[in-house]
């Protein structure tokens, strides 16, 4: 896909994209990397049904980052998940969450990405998530 | 049944003998402008007299990886020698345009850019190196972003023992219970790098989580 086909330069409009786990639970991490990057860098904000494991979560950003400068007027990504069951604290959402993957999916989880070109901070609590744009 | 003594008795020794000198690799993790470097060059400076990398206002100041071999910090009569590690700030956007506001060129603030996500990279690919990690925090800042998270799951994939510090104490809007509620499974040790404030548990809890080494 070519820069001109991703359109980030100037943004006009964008679109979330509900990509369900069934979409990627198939897909090895390489695959699912690439899919999740295809949707952001056409102007998605992508919310994705359950979450990906932590090697993956890292591997994303290291991809983005590399992206960023090559890809024209793309400056990375705002990224949160959350969790159905906050009382469990973080490492045991991660414990599970590890389970989970291996068992195919975290479920009880909601991933959302956006491309900083659009989603200006993504203020994160334990019970909401706040999406402000970008004007 | 002599040989098998002998050859034991040599095996306890040097194992021992390595296990005292055995460096171990201490990282410092977490976003840009917690205070890593701050911290690590308070240790360095105290234990060895020389500093790790400069600081400074401006975010991404560290973008390559930089070490401090032997550092040997000693707390209550207790010796232990690290190799320090003290990584860039892991984000997850780098725009060169935020680096104007420090009143940077735009020449250099694109090269900042440019560098400080192959630091990001560079970060990423060290996690696997690591014997223990320090997560420092910004405690002025809401723990609950994505990057921290991110950071401390992939620690607790690879089984890396992690202490949580939670710098900048000595600010006003400090709020480290926060940051304990965030999470909760971990030790949090609330520390003013700049100031030095703290570090007694600081070293403390280092010496205890160097146990699970």
């Amino acid at each position: 896909m070519t820069d001109k086909k991703r359109g980030l330069g100037k943004i006009k409009g964008f679109t979330i994209q509900f990509l369900p786990y069934s979409e990627i639970r198939d897909l090895n991490s390489d695959e699912r990397i690439k899919k999740i990057l295809n949707i952001i860098l056409t102007n998605n904000i992508l919310i994705l049904q359950g979450r990906l494991i932590p090697t993956e979560e890292a591997r994303l950003i290291g991809d983005t980052m590399a992206m960023v400068g090559y890809v024209k007027e793309f400056k990375g990504i705002e990224l949160a998940v959350i969790s159905g069951n906050d009382k469990e604290g973080f490492f045991g959402k991660m414990t599970k969450g590890l389970a989970n993957a291996i068992a195919g999916g975290d479920f009880s989880a909601m991933t959302i990405i956006g491309p900083a070109t659009i989603v200006k901070e993504m203020k994160r609590n334990p019970k909401k998530i706040e999406l402000l744009l970008n004007r | 049944m002599e040989i098998k003594i002998f050859k034991n008795f040599f095996k306890r020794v040097f194992s021992n003998l390595f296990n005292n000198k055995k460096e171990i690799k201490l990282g410092f993790y977490g976003p840009p402008n917690a205070g890593k470097t701050s911290l690590a060059n308070r240790i360095c400076k105290d234990f060895t007299g020389e500093e790790i990398g400069t600081v400074s206002k401006i975010p991404h100041e560290t973008r390559s990886v930089q070490f401090k071999e032997k550092v040997e910090i000693s707390f209550k009569g207790k010796k232990m020698t690290f190799k320090m590690i003290d990584t860039p700030g892991i984000a997850t956007k780098i725009d060169y345009e935020d680096f104007l506001k420090f009143k940077v060129s735009k020449k250099d603030a694109k090269n900042r850019a440019k560098e400080a996500t192959q630091g990001v990279i560079e970060s990423i690919k060290w996690l696997d190196d690591m014997d223990m990690v320090v997560v420092v925090l910004d405690a002025t800042e809401n723990p609950y972003n994505q990057v921290n998270i991110t950071i401390i799951g992939n620690l607790v994939a690879r089984k890396i023992p992690v202490l949580i510090v939670a710098n900048k104490i000595d600010l006003k809007k400090t709020d480290i219970k926060k940051i304990e509620a965030a999470f909760p499974e971990y030790e949090v040790v609330g520390i003013s790098a700049k100031y030095g404030d703290n570090l007694e548990e600081f070293y403390e809890s280092i010496f205890k989580l160097s146990k699970k080494v």
